[in-house]
């Protein structure tokens, strides 16, 4: 029973993060116009749709580079040395933690454990798992991201 | 007997591509037994008979869970697997949902039987995107052959946030809020998803559904020791030679699994569960795996000599500060201090003051904070104070 006291819980509120992953995946980020068209659209105060969009790692609001790197700085890669590619990824590409190149290639970022701990280091490129990396491996996998 | 698979018994053996595969190997038998020879009240019996105890680290009764939704007054009632593995070192799940995601679906819609609940959710986190497809082709192979009929199961992809393995909040994610965690009581299983009677297992939980119905709760709860049946699946990592994943049997040596299947040389200490784990340094090393003892989640992250307990330490609150949901104060400001101070600790900055202060925010956190996150935050503080005491007291600034 959904109990005393709660509120009666609203279903179409679940395509809230369904919308904002897909606003993410078309734009590369989540931008002010879609939340606003959300909001009205699911009949939901425009600062709680910015809530929801600002809560989740995977979702952001500034716009990020067509590919994104995502290292893993989490305690098991980082005792294989994930220092070692983070610096390796910023030197190929001439940028540090969070920017984005020039050309709009490429966002660089860090992430917590990514669950790939038996391959570490390891890091995903937008949806790719790319393990067992080391520094010279770097430079053939952005390759073939454009 | 270390090593037992019934977890794991189809990866590597079936084509987790294929269900003909599957089928081959004895799959679904257990779901025919449930549905057309058991009542919803005798799988849950089953399951409480079995001892089974939750996967994803609370290590909650998983048939009293059962029950729970089962007898709960609801118009719908929900299933949720949670496959949302985040904690720090745990792949173990990844590694089932790759090997043999029709086990899973199996033991879903087992669960959905049970409970009387139409409709399923898989919460997937956004890390794991790349397992969708692989995911959704063995739901649509499972619909196809007429196993899903009068059940729905959908798959949910996370965003990116670890406290949405946290059951409440994951719930509130699914409802396309923060995910943040909710105050309790109301239990899932009497208001749970949109309010409705709920249940939420781990994946590793549910792949041991159909091994319990078909074999019986007598055969599972041979297994193990008297307060953890079963097996559990551990996610080996760090300073090891053979890295990956190990089923054992419940109760077995910590020393087994670190020493003899991933043989790790030179051991100073080992984090079993991840950031919200237990530390036990290289003396402990022949604790067994149990409930009753230390377990979580099944990460085990082993570190060798050369490691730096501090820098370890530190770098796990930095992860619970950064993940924190920031809802309840004594975990969000409680885990950002502490890093704080393990920061100072870090670079020799530190003092004795300071070592008083991070028991007494310890306890705080621990008593106070509204979820797992804060309330298991401080163990790897108080754990490494208790057994390398002296690194703390050697970073005291002079």
């Amino acid at each position: 029973m959904a109990g005393k006291g709660v509120i009666t819980p609203r279903k179409d509120r679940a395509e809230l993060v369904v919308r904002l992953q897909e606003a993410q995946q078309r734009y590369g980020h989540v931008p002010e116009e879609v939340m606003a068209a959300l909001a009205d659209s699911l009949n939901i105060p425009v600062h709680e749709v910015y809530g929801v969009a600002s809560f989740y790692s995977f979702l952001t609001l500034r716009p990020l580079g067509r590919n994104v790197i995502r290292v893993c700085k989490s305690l098991p890669c980082y005792l294989k040395s994930a220092e070692m590619i983070m610096e390796a990824v910023q030197k190929e590409l001439g940028i540090g933690l969070g920017e984005t190149t020039p050309d709009g290639r490429f966002t660089f970022q860090l992430t917590n454990c990514i669950g790939l701990c038996e391959h570490a280091p390891a890091m995903l490129i937008n949806q790719d798992p790319h393990l067992n990396l080391t520094p010279e491996k770097i430079k053939q996998i952005l390759k073939s991201y454009q | 007997m270390p090593q037992q698979r019934v977890v794991l018994k189809n990866c590597g053996v079936i084509d987790p591509k294929r269900i003909e595969s599957f089928l081959e190997n004895g799959g679904f038998k257990a779901l025919s037994r449930a549905r057309r020879e058991m009542t919803p009240e005798q799988i849950t019996n089953e399951i409480k008979a079995s001892g089974l105890r939750g996967r994803g680290g609370a290590g909650f009764p998983c048939g009293i869970k059962w029950d729970g939704a089962r007898t709960a007054p609801g118009d719908e009632k929900y299933v949720i697997c949670n496959a949302d593995e985040g904690e720090v070192g745990t792949f173990k799940d990844r590694y089932i949902l790759e090997k043999d995601p029709f086990t899973l679906i199996e033991g879903i819609l087992i669960a959905g039987h049970a409970i009387g609940a139409r409709q399923g959710y898989i919460y997937l986190r956004a890390e794991y995107h790349y397992l969708l497809d692989h995911l959704q082709g063995a739901i649509d192979q499972a619909k196809q052959k007429g196993f899903l009929d009068g059940f729905r199961l959908e798959i949910r992809e996370g965003a990116g946030a670890y406290i949405c393995g946290e059951e409440s909040a994951l719930m509130d994610s699914i409802e396309g809020k923060r995910g943040e965690a909710r105050y309790r009581p109301p239990f899932p299983t009497t208001a749970g998803l949109w309010g409705q009677p709920t249940i939420i297992n781990n994946v590793e939980t549910l792949m041991n559904i159909p091994s319990i119905v078909f074999n019986g709760a007598a055969w599972f709860s041979q297994i193990g020791t008297e307060r953890s049946k079963g097996t559990k699946v551990f996610s080996v990592s760090g300073d090891v030679a053979r890295p990956g994943v190990y089923e054992m049997v419940l109760g077995s040596p910590l020393r087994e699994l670190v020493e003899e299947l991933a043989m790790a040389k030179d051991v100073k200490m080992v984090q079993l569960g991840g950031a919200t784990g237990r530390i036990l340094p290289y003396d402990k090393l022949d604790t067994p795996l149990a409930f009753e003892a230390v377990l979580g989640a099944g990460a085990v992250t082993v570190y060798n000599q050369s490691r730096d307990v501090i820098d370890i330490v530190y770098r796990t609150m930095e992860f619970l500060a950064e993940e924190s949901c920031g809802k309840c104060t004594p975990c969000r400001q409680g885990t950002e201090v502490m890093a704080e101070v393990l920061d100072k600790f870090h670079k020799g900055e530190g003092s004795l003051r300071e070592l008083q202060n991070l028991e007494a925010l310890s306890s705080a956190m621990m008593l106070s904070s509204l979820c797992g996150l804060g309330q298991a935050a401080p163990n790897a503080v108080m754990d490494s104070l208790q057994h390398f005491r002296h690194d703390y007291e050697s970073r005291v600034a002079r």
